[in-house]
């Protein structure tokens, strides 16, 4: 089991987290003007990347907020988190 | 190479002069710096694709390229269910073409991959599952794939050790049964595909990674380079299952994929005790026994991305919860060993075999959590989209721009459950 650090409440288990997906992803807008092929990268299309990835994860059963992560996902290792409007640490 | 074939007359012969007579079942050579079509993952996709593109469209000259050795990626790592009851007509289609090859799978490859058609039973739990199998059962009969529904008396008539006591947490209240369903040996496949196929002339380059992919002028694929050196290739075809989105970047082709860990387990071997294979997508297990007396049990996906193939013990621990629950006499086994693999999702948990948007560079990925059941099927279609430069019918659907288009082939919110 992972031992996430949430920014705000400090290093807690993994159960109490869920894992929302990749981050950084910015809805097209505005959405009649968006066409099929920036929709589909939008919703379906992923980085699902071998490596340093950036990721969104919500402290559920602790504070409830969003963060971001980045961790590289060959190791499982947690490289930093940061919060959320953050830019991604270098 | 001659062929060695395997029967009983040739192992009783065998026998005679103390087994020293058997060969090799296939060569370990070194690449060669151009191929016909090249396919990227030595798995039993990748292999059957190999044999099929030699055996059925002709193409002389193909390589398999695998990172590792063949069948030690998911291959190796699941827990070989095969059945095809799955709720949608292009779904129905795909699967029941696999099972159907997988009928006369060990015939076809002269190798005996053990294909076992026990009969796979889906449980129900609560009223909701009640009316999602039974309509599962129903579309499956539509499609002429067979199905049934059990009450729970015939349900432990067909597998004793179930328990349908009605003060459980979760009840059986019925179940759905494939009686064509089983399993297969997940070693034997790959050795088969791989045996058959490097009798047709196939390299099957084991320790060879692929670390790019070139493209000519014109954007079409041109070959692959390799921990092994450049390979020449107008035609390369990517199976390479959790991994796809790695290899697939090297041509800057985004799809549709997330990689996740997903686990499974075996008992310590027991004498046969479990005739069948049970499911429960409610709970969340997935049991059979091995013809090595194991029970194989396949745990769930942890929740989040990663390439480790490996993953939490508390996703396991939730599957023996229900394992323990439905067959209380498994309660005193020993665990014997638990690993993980790494699944590529799609986001309605159906595949894709597919062109890509780069000429000459083939997809085969998406299978999630159940693409061993495909192997087979999988394999022989894709073999046919990339000798032939399209889609056979039953794949045609099972395209990356269904994700453009929006004609997804939701099995996921069909199933409401990783399968």
């Amino acid at each position: 089991m992972l031992l996430i650090p949430c920014p705000y409440c400090g290093p807690r288990p993994e159960i109490e987290f869920t894992h929302g997906g990749e981050a950084h992803l910015i809805r097209p807008a505005p959405p009649a003007a968006v066409d099929e092929d920036t929709w589909s990268q939008f919703l379906y299309m992923r980085t699902n990347l071998k490596g340093a990835h950036a990721e969104r994860w919500r402290h559920a059963r602790g504070c409830g907020k969003f963060f971001n992560a980045l961790r590289d996902t060959s190791t499982d290792h947690f490289i930093a988190v940061y919060k959320t409007g953050e830019p991604r640490p270098a | 190479m001659s062929k060695q074939s395997f029967s009983a007359l040739s192992l009783f012969w065998r026998g005679l002069s103390r087994h020293r007579g058997w060969r090799q079942q296939w060569r370990k050579p070194d690449p060669e710096p151009q191929y016909d079509a090249v396919i990227v993952g030595g798995g039993g996709h990748g292999l059957g694709a190999a044999y099929y593109l030699a055996k059925e469209h002709g193409l002389g000259h193909i390589a398999v390229l695998e990172k590792g050795w063949i069948g030690g990626g998911n291959t190796g790592r699941n827990t070989t269910i095969i059945r095809s009851n799955y709720l949608f007509n292009e779904s129905a289609a795909l699967y029941d073409h696999s099972l159907k090859m997988w009928e006369n799978l060990s015939q076809a490859l002269d190798y005996n991959v053990m294909f076992s058609p026990r009969g796979v039973m889906m449980l129900a739990h609560t009223i909701h599952d009640i009316q999602v199998i039974k309509r599962h059962v129903h579309a499956n009969r539509c499609n002429g794939v067979d199905n049934e529904w059990l009450e729970p008396a015939a349900a432990k008539a067909f597998c004793p050790p179930l328990n349908i006591d009605s003060n459980i947490r979760y009840p059986v209240l019925g179940a759905a049964l494939q009686r064509r369903g089983g399993t297969a040996r997940h070693d034997a496949v790959a050795w088969g595909y791989a045996r058959a196929a490097d009798e047709l002339g196939v390299d099957i380059i084991e320790n060879c990674e692929v670390t790019g992919i070139r493209r000519d002028a014109s954007g079409a694929v041109a070959g692959v380079e390799t921990t092994r050196g450049y390979i020449q290739s107008k035609k390369i075809g990517v199976s390479a299952a959790g991994h796809t989105s790695v290899i697939l970047q090297l041509a800057g082709v985004r799809l549709p994929l997330e990689s996740f860990p997903l686990q499974a387990l075996v008992s310590e071997p027991v004498k046969p005790i479990f005739p069948c294979v049970v499911m429960s997508n409610t709970i969340h297990a997935y049991i059979s026994q091995s013809d090595k007396g194991e029970l194989v049990i396949g745990a769930g996906t942890d929740a989040y991305t990663s390439y480790t193939q490996r993953g939490a013990l508390h996703i396991n621990m939730h599957t023996l919860d229900a394992v323990c629950e439905l067959f209380p006499t498994f309660r005193r086994l020993a665990v014997l060993r638990n690993w993980g693999g790494i699944v590529d999702v799609t986001p309605d948990r159906s595949p894709i075999i597919a062109k890509t948007p780069v000429p000459g560079l083939y997809v085969n990925c998406g299978w999630g959590t159940g693409g061993f059941k495909a192997t087979p099927g999988a394999a022989h279609l894709f073999a046919w989209t990339m000798a032939r430069d399209e889609p056979h019918p039953i794949n045609a659907p099972f395209s990356i721009e269904r994700f453009r288009d929006g004609v997804l082939i939701d099995e996921a919110a069909a199933a409401a459950v990783a399968h």
